[in-house]
């Protein structure tokens, strides 16, 4: 694309929230002071150690960190190739990656004397995580999630409700995930005032695609000292699924300078890309401007936003965070698809051979890790961030299969 | 850089300042509900009363939005409303009428997706006076506002309650056209402005700049159009209108032959309260 390649990967973003020409900070002026308020504080935040100490005793104590970094064995030895570990960001207290960043994000809510937090959900994960923050720390929290998904997400929405959330049902547009957003937006430039938006992945107006992925970057932070400590060396190469994001830019970011270490993102090519029906926004989008930055969107001719479907609804989103379409463009990081179909199979696989239910989102990563690793010789080491639990997608896999539950 | 662009939107304010008026800015989402319906309305507001036009953008995502708007664009994209098309409505427009000013209103990523200069350069040639883009703060505008100053055309930087003085000035230096005061903290079509604390914020704006000051955000009817109107420069109303348009929808959301003429009564209602307020006022 058009970006050159960079001595550094890890310097971004400039001052105004920018990974080359992705990013920016493009809401109403109504919420700008606010935006440039939370900026300020977070970057008096970078700096104090009091509050990292504070975030790091909550993440072992609360979370449960460092999560274990597994090796595959029988999955390794099935498939040939390389040597597999999984990071065990599924084991995480709610049971996925996301409570690493609502803890963080919570923590600067506090620090602004914010009195109430709001979130969209999906797949209903950063809802509960949000929720289940909001709890703990003794603040109201209201969850915007699509009418579409909380028909396809009924235990989460319930596990929201039991923490004391209020859940709102969006039923504008397509009902999922990027209307939630729309509406939470709508919520906060109404609240602006007294409320906190905990955003679920490294996107939004600038600072959040930074602080979200300082607040996740502990996963690839700690898969760096356990590699070191297993294998005396350093992964070969890195594997994440992407929806916005989230869990991939926490896994690659402490390895992007380590230029030898090859890094893969997986995106959702639901019912293949040729139909259309597919969340894959930098292998089938283009750059645009949605929820507050640039980055590379499902959009037609127009400028119009697609939808974007997956069967994991948690990569059902037609955009992705900004430092992904940064890394696209400077080839630093592959980002190759995997379809429904091969989600589901690696699903089976993983529970059948591991032990291990996976959620349907890292099921895309494990989709890609079993075409891949067979290529590669056996003592490569290669890392999947298995960043979330099956238990929430037991319903919609025994549907895809045919089971009546 | 003069331009005949700029003459229009400043010649309306001239000639309104001049008749100790303010200005009835009225909203509509171009396309809506259908392409020729739109355009019957269009051409009807400047004898409704009419001084200035805001024809909204369609964008499937308008989170500045309230459910109305929100509606009303989705129907428009549903109808085959488009950018080529929008820029088409303007041109017709100006078949018929050189003089009202027309300020295109919307979000950053259909002009971005046309090319933003590409786009300055036919909207200017359609006959387009400005842009709102409600996605584009002082921050990232410039995007968009060197290819306008280029051709001629105004973006009009908007204020709002969370607005402070310090930003305000920055905000303000180097605006044009006009500066639209965002009455409350929310949403199209949500609360009402309350037209005392609005008038301690448009004084607070004029502090800063010479620009006429428009007003919208909540106001609803010709009373409350009226109370902004003695306090501002100029009264904007949209979802009233669209809401208005909204209930002249048939089952299949398809215009019933009385929409346009329901939706220029409440127009007319609405101009001339903007009319009167300040004549009543001196009374």
């Amino acid at each position: 694309m058009n970006a050159s390649r960079p001595n550094t990967f890890v310097d971004g973003p400039d001052v105004d929230g920018h990974f080359g020409i992705y990013g920016g900070r493009y809401v109403a002026e109504t919420l700008m002071p606010l935006v440039l308020e939370l900026e300020r504080v977070y970057a008096e935040v970078r700096e104090d150690r009091e509050f990292w100490r504070e975030f790091d005793d909550y993440l072992a104590h609360y979370v449960g960190r460092p999560s274990p970094l597994y090796h595959a064995e029988p999955l390794s030895d099935r498939l040939g190739g390389a040597k597999i570990y999984f990071k065990r960001d599924e084991l995480n207290h709610t049971g996925a990656h996301k409570i690493n960043n609502c803890i963080g994000q919570i923590m600067l809510a506090l620090r602004m004397g914010k009195k109430r937090i709001i979130a969209e959900t999906g797949a209903g994960q950063h809802g509960v995580a949000t929720a289940t923050v909001a709890a703990r720390f003794g603040l109201p929290c209201v969850i915007y999630m699509g009418a579409k998904d909380i028909e396809r997400q009924k235990p989460n929405v319930f596990r929201m409700r039991l923490l004391g959330a209020e859940i709102v049902t969006v039923t504008s547009g397509s009902e999922t995930l990027k209307d939630a957003m729309n509406e939470a937006l709508r919520d906060w430039v109404a609240n602006v005032e007294d409320t906190f938006y905990i955003i679920g992945t490294a996107a939004g107006p600038h600072p959040y695609p930074r602080l979200v992925r300082d607040f996740q970057s502990v996963i690839g932070r700690e898969t760096r000292a356990q590699m070191n400590e297993r294998e005396g060396r350093l992964p070969d190469s890195l594997v994440a699924c992407i929806g916005g994001g989230s869990n991939a830019i926490g896994l690659f970011h402490p390895f992007l300078d380590d230029q030898t270490i090859d890094i893969y993102g997986v995106e959702a090519a639901g019912r293949g890309l040729e139909s259309g029906a597919h969340a894959a926004s930098l292998t089938a989008g283009r750059p645009g401007v949605l929820h507050g930055n640039r980055t590379y969107l499902l959009q037609n001719e127009d400028g119009q936003i697609k939808e974007a479907h997956s069967i994991s609804a948690g990569l059902d989103y037609p955009g992705i965070g900004p430092e992904h379409s940064w890394l696209y463009d400077t080839g630093r990081v592959k980002y190759v698809t995997a379809t429904d179909n091969e989600a589901l199979s690696a699903f089976q696989l993983c529970c059948k051979t591991e032990g291990i239910i996976p959620a349907l989102e890292p099921a895309h990563a494990l989709a890609f890790v079993i075409r891949h690793a067979p290529t590669l010789p056996k003592d490569h080491l290669l890392v999947m961030n298995m960043c979330g639990r099956g238990d929430k997608d037991i319903f919609t896999v025994a549907d895809a299969l045919g089971v009546t539950l | 850089m003069t331009s005949l662009a700029a003459d229009r939107l400043g010649a309306c304010f001239a000639t309104l300042r001049k008749e100790g008026q303010a200005a009835m800015i009225a909203f509509i989402t171009a396309g809506d509900p259908d392409h020729d319906t739109s355009l019957s309305l269009l051409c009807g507001l400047p004898r409704a009363g009419v001084d200035v036009i805001e024809l909204g953008m369609p964008f499937t995502d308008p989170v500045a939005d309230g459910p109305a708007i929100e509606a009303a664009n989705l129907r428009a994209l549903k109808n085959g409303a488009n950018m080529v098309r929008t820029l088409d409505l303007v041109r017709h427009f100006r078949r018929n009428d050189d003089t009202t000013p027309i300020i295109l209103m919307g979000y950053f990523n259909p002009i971005y997706a046309y090319g933003a200069e590409k786009f300055v350069a036919d909207a200017a040639a359609s006959g387009v006076d400005g842009f709102i883009v409600v996605d584009l703060p002082l921050e990232e505008i410039a995007e968009l506002e060197n290819p306008a100053n280029t051709a001629g055309l105004n973006v009009v930087r908007l204020a709002t309650p969370t607005t402070d003085d310090a930003r305000l000035e920055t905000v303000l230096a180097g605006a044009k056209g006009f500066v639209y005061y965002v009455a409350i903290a929310g949403i199209t079509g949500s609360a009402s402005a309350d037209a005392k604390s609005v008038d301690i914020a448009v004084t607070r704006i004029r502090r800063h700049t010479n620009l006429p000051i428009a007003v919208g955000f909540g106001i609803r009817t010709p009373e409350q159009a009226a109370a902004i109107a003695r306090v501002a420069d100029a009264t904007v109303v949209g979802s009233a209108i669209v809401s208005k348009l909204e209930q002249n929808l048939d089952d299949q959301g398809m215009a019933r032959p009385e929409l346009v003429d329901q939706v220029m009564e409440l127009v007319s209602a609405l101009a001339s309260g903007v009319r009167q307020a300040r004549s009543a006022a001196a009374e």
